[in-house]
């Protein structure tokens, strides 16, 4: 289709497959802190999360998450081949006014991001290793369910595991901070004073997803949840 | 015997009965004919996209990197045009009238009735194209006055006027480029114009990123290239501003007409150094709340703030009560160099007078003066590192506009059949002064409305396509102009071509400047062309004539500037009269106003090549005043 | 005062040729001059000492016609805010400085020579749209379409537009849409520009992305170099105009297609 091949209708795209990944990082988030409210709240949870709709609504959660990321990622790389291309000699003195760091390594955060997730996925999703499978069933108001919460536990309970995690929600905060704020100025929103605001909206955004999802694998470390 | 063509008949209906009675061509037969356009300013891309409108195919030409860069861009000021919006009493007669009178009664009554016929027409076209006028919060368009009218009859953008006319004009030819009907040629430089049988009927080019010179036919060719002002090296306009082209058209047989009207502008930023490259405008609309002034006491050099007000001379509101700061250009210039010439100047070298702004910031506070004028003065300051708003600005007159060009008639043709010449390059509509806001009226006229009507009148005399490249005038002219090249390329003397210029525009300057009188224009007659012969022996131009090579295109605009300077120092001469921009000061009345001559000199001087640059032989077309009658010009 | 500056000046013979720096000393550059002056004095002295001149483009030096270029210490048209390099002057610089002086880098944008390249790109892509369909004498008195001065006032911020290229030059990928999105937004910002908004929008984007522009990534460096201060909120509004032209192309085709095939 002619919209996707131009260098804007891509940009639409990789904003609103974006908007989606926002809303499902936000998400995602609020399920994880759940882990501070105990094992039955949050196994109640993740056990709704694969009964809804007689077990298929989180394979369309999943479906679309995909789907995004895949889009994302494939438009992204070719944007940023076109962007490459586009300057094919760089400059003998190299100045940056007003770009932040952030939005000059949004390809490499995002990269890392993909490696992260794809790593993740296996480790909680597949669960390929520390043999969560085989984890006691947890009881839940009678019901044997799969006991996420102690996969948690014991997830982090590794440091090179959490450190790991944790740099990668740093890399998470500085994509979405210019991500964030990108959306509205990519999908024709922005005003002078909307594009002041989204910013700050935006910053403000990627510091509490990188607070929210910094804050259980630390407190599991220090004990503090078990 | 120049014959003017001026139609006959009451000068208000001149026009109408002229469209009437021009020639048609039927639709079809339009589109064989070719129409080379040269320049793309105001004039040459209105001229461009109307013709092209009309069907003919058109070839256009600039040499700089994009028809959107010509010089008209850099007016500030704005556009007259005979609206009426204000109800302030304006008319199409009064807005004639103040031209004639502001040209001090040089120009040609029917050009310029014509002129202020379709100037309301031009606004209309503008609004329509999307130039996007200062508006009141109605919704209509706004005005303002300027120098030289009672009346608000100026249109504006910002104070970037002509940059937004001159993007409306090349919106209409990009649109044209886009059907193809309009072949642009960017980076091109008119070297050469070809005749065959005396009929304009093709240019030669140099491709200026390649260097390949080229030919290229037509039935007839425009010529929309602007003025000569960098004659004076230092000047207001762009640098690569250049007189090559109607001069080229000059040696081939156009005459030209009344060169020595120049003019110069009242408020520029004066000149700061010898590296000087060029002179900064700052719109004469800054004279609607700035006051002109210089100390009573000869050199004053007290900071501006510790001279008390009643040591201080608002000069032009003394001697001009009712028009006061809003006097005409020429009348303006003269006076602050009378200023200066009386050891009254300040700033630098003493060549500078004060505009002020602290009434103004007072009265109207300086948010408003900022929303006025705030783009003029931050150019004030980056330029001088001063700040207007705390202390007044410095300014003094420089070269600005041409009023001269070549002759051409009432269908805007030379007396070279098929060389029609429009806009600036033209001598027809301002007389010996033009006022603020009227070059871009007279472009746009030229080039949307008259032309159009106007070229139908040659063209249906002349058989389509007839004459090609082949032509053997044209390997001529390609022979000329190779000839040329190589030889300045092989001269390799000591001298750059800048000192050349720089010392010619000095002379230039001094003599035939703001003031002239007969023996400075004699002594400068002796010194060109020693000073021609000296660049055509001691020029140095590295490189080569196959690339992009800056300096030979500015060696071959000199090396035109060095003849035509000689021109326009005979006819400065042979006008022994002070009217508008050419000020005489054996003519003068007691009180140092112009003092024209009408008994001797009520015509247009057009002077024909014969050869020697010393003896142009003389055409006089008498100018009829049959509408107003010659006064003495009074601003008081 | 006078200056001294060490120049590193881009040198390229030819659009084909290799280029590189070359170390130039500016001695004794007068306060007062403008950058271009230091230029032409340099330029003097290399000529005097039988070498090749730099070349560059320029024209007006008032910061209107937007022809001269070159980026000057990894910014174009240099350090000062909105100010084209031919209003920049040497003032700004201290003695001993070292100036970085190169070509707008862009590959829409190919060196011809030294300092000087083709912005061509920018011609052709307001030949895609970039004007209001009207003939010359057609129109209504200018009057009678009243235009409220918000709108009017806005339409001339984005004319403001010199067409000089520093946004691409600026723009860590080459992207043109603050050049673009100023001359669409003037036109579709005004009632003169509606009836062919959708057209012009989609004309002169396409042919943007035809001429090997970089992509937009919402940095705004285009902005910060911006020499008449054109804002970044016109990119927003092309976006929005682009997928809303876009989403009508594509509903206009689709009924055509169903009423071609009954």
């Amino acid at each position: 289709m002619r919209f996707l091949s131009s260098s804007i209708g891509k940009k639409i795209v990789v904003a609103l497959t974006g908007l989606v990944l926002v809303g499902f990082v936000f998400g995602h988030m609020i399920g994880h802190l759940l882990m501070f409210a105990g094992p039955a709240a949050y196994n109640e949870y993740a056990h709704f999360l694969h009964t809804v709709g007689h077990g298929m609504g989180i394979w369309v959660a999943r479906s679309v998450v995909f789907g995004s990321i895949i889009v994302h990622v494939l438009f992204t790389i070719q944007l940023t081949k076109q962007n490459r291309a586009a300057r094919a000699e760089p400059y003998g003195y190299q100045h940056t006014q007003v770009a932040s760091k952030s939005s000059r390594v949004m390809i490499i955060s995002g990269l890392t991001l993909l490696s992260f997730f794809i790593y993740h996925i296996l480790h909680f999703t597949v669960r390929v290793w520390h043999g969560f499978n085989q984890l006691p069933l947890f009881d839940l108001a009678g019901e044997k369910v799969f006991d996420a919460y102690q996969m948690m536990i014991k997830g982090f309970s590794f440091p090179l595991v959490t450190g790991f995690y944790i740099l990668s929600m740093v890399f998470l905060c500085s994509h979405l901070s210019h991500g964030v704020a990108s959306i509205p100025q990519t999908l024709g929103l922005n005003t002078e004073a909307s594009g002041k605001l989204f910013k700050k909206l935006g910053l403000a955004f990627a510091f509490l997803i990188l607070a929210g999802f910094s804050v259980v694998p630390l407190a599991i470390n220090m004990g503090l949840v078990k | 015997m120049l014959d003017s063509k001026i139609p006959s008949g009451p000068l208000s209906e001149k026009w109408s009965k002229h469209k009437r009675d021009s020639k048609l061509i039927n639709p079809k037969n339009k589109r064989k004919y070719t129409v080379i356009v040269v320049g793309s300013g105001l004039a040459g891309a209105s001229a461009a996209a109307s013709l092209s409108e009309l069907g003919y195919k058109v070839k256009c030409f600039c040499f700089q990197d994009s028809p959107r860069r010509a010089h008209s861009i850099a007016a500030q000021g704005g556009i007259n045009a005979a609206k009426n919006y204000q109800n302030d009493g304006d008319s199409i007669y009064r807005l004639f009238y103040d031209t004639i009178k502001g040209g001090d009664f040089r120009a040609r009554e029917g050009n310029v009735y014509r002129l202020a016929e379709v100037s309301a027409n031009i606004i209309d076209q503008c609004v329509a194209q999307g130039v996007p006028f200062a508006r009141e919060y109605g919704g209509l368009l706004a005005n303002r006055s300027f120098g030289g009218a009672q009346v608000s009859r100026t249109f504006y953008a910002r104070g970037q006027t002509g940059q937004q006319l001159l993007l409306g004009a090349y919106s209409a030819l990009s649109k044209e480029i886009a059907s193809g009907n309009v072949q642009m040629y960017s980076r091109s430089e008119m070297l050469e114009l070809v005749t065959v049988d005396g009929h304009a009927k093709g240019i030669i080019t140099r491709n200026l990123t390649t260097g390949k010179v080229e030919a290229h036919a037509a039935d007839c060719v425009l010529l929309c290239t602007g003025g000569y002002g960098n004659v004076f090296y230092l000047s207001t306009n762009a640098m690569g501003c250049n007189v090559t082209a109607t001069w080229r058209a000059h040696k081939k047989g156009a005459f030209f007409a009344n060169p020595c009207y120049t003019q110069i502008h009242p408020t520029c930023i004066p000149v700061s150094g010898d590296y000087q490259s060029k002179l900064t405008l700052m719109s004469e609309s800054l004279r609607n709340d700035g006051r002109v002034w210089a100390p009573k006491k000869k050199g004053d050099n007290r900071h501006p703030s510790q001279i008390p007000e009643d040591e201080r001379d608002y000069y032009l509101e003394r001697k001009y009560p009712s028009f006061g700061n809003l006097a005409p250009r020429d009348i303006s210039s003269r006076a602050a160099k009378e200023a200066c010439d009386d050891g009254r100047g300040v700033g630098p070298g003493g060549r500078g007078v004060y505009l002020d702004f602290s009434e103004a910031i007072e009265k109207f506070g300086e948010q408003t003066i900022r929303e006025r004028y705030g783009n003029l003065f931050d150019m004030y300051e980056r330029i001088t590192g001063e700040n207007a708003y705390k202390q007044p600005m410095r300014i003094y007159p420089a070269v600005h506009y041409t009023m001269g060009g070549l002759w051409v008639d009432y269908n805007l043709m030379s007396n070279l059949p098929g060389l029609h010449v429009l806009g600036e390059a033209n001598f027809s509509d301002h007389g010996a002064n033009r006022l603020g806001a009227s070059a871009l009226m007279q472009g746009l006229a030229d080039g949307y409305f008259v032309i159009p009507t106007t070229i139908a009148n040659y063209l249906v005399t002349q058989k389509p396509g007839a004459i090609t490249t082949d032509n053997a005038e044209f390997k001529r002219a390609l022979e000329d102009v190779n000839a040329r090249t190589h030889r300045l390329l092989n001269i390799k003397g000591k001298r750059s071509v800048d000192s050349f210029h720089r010392e010619l525009g000095l002379l230039v300057w001094e003599k035939c400047g703001m003031a002239r009188d007969f023996d400075g224009l004699t002594s400068a007659l002796e010194k060109i062309p020693a000073l021609r012969d000296e660049f055509w022996n001691n020029v140095n131009i590295p490189g080569s004539g196959e690339a992009v090579n800056q300096e030979l295109e500015k060696a071959g605009r000199v090396a035109d500037f060095l003849e035509f300077a000689e021109l326009l120092c005979l006819d400065a001469r042979h006008r022994e009269e002070s009217c508008g921009g050419h000020f005489r000061s054996e003519h003068q009345t007691e009180d140092g106003e112009a003092k024209r001559d009408d008994a001797n000199f009520t015509y247009a001087a057009a002077w024909e090549h014969t050869g020697d640059f010393s003896k142009p032989s003389l055409h006089k077309e008498e100018l009829q005043f049959e509408e107003v009658h010659l006064a003495v010009r009074s601003y008081k | 005062m006078n200056l001294n500056l060490h120049l590193k000046v881009w040198r390229q013979a030819s659009p084909n040729a290799k280029g590189s720096f070359q170390d130039i000393e500016a001695r004794d550059i007068p306060d007062h001059a403008s950058f271009l002056e230091m230029m032409d004095i340099v330029n003097e002295r290399l000529i005097a000492d039988g070498k090749e001149p730099v070349a560059f483009d320029h024209d007006c030096r008032e910061g209107i016609c937007g022809m001269c270029s070159m980026v000057i210490n990894g910014r174009p048209h240099g350090p000062e805010r909105a100010t084209t390099t031919c209003q920049l002057h040497m003032r700004k610089f201290r003695n001993g400085d070292t100036i970085w002086i190169e070509p707008f880098r862009a590959r829409a944008f190919p060196v011809m020579k030294d300092l000087m390249v083709d912005r061509s790109a920018f011609d052709r892509i307001m030949a895609a749209g970039g004007f209001v369909s009207v003939r010359t004498g057609a129109p209504q008195d200018a009057n009678a379409l009243p235009i409220g001065k918000e709108v009017a006032d806005a339409a001339m911020d984005a004319a403001a537009c010199i067409g000089c290229g520093a946004c691409v030059a600026s723009c860590k990928n080459a992207s043109a849409m603050l050049f673009v999105s100023a001359k669409i937004g003037q036109l579709n910002a005004l009632p003169q520009g509606q009836p062919e908004k959708h057209r012009r929008t989609l004309g002169m984007v396409r042919q943007m992305d035809k001429e090997g522009f970089g992509n937009c990534t919402n940095q705004y460096e285009c902005e910060a170099a911006c020499p008449k201060d054109v804002s970044r909120t016109w990119i927003a509004s092309m976006n929005k105009d682009f997928a809303v032209a876009s989403g009508r192309e594509a509903l206009l085709a689709s009924a055509r297609e169903r009423s071609e095939g009954d």
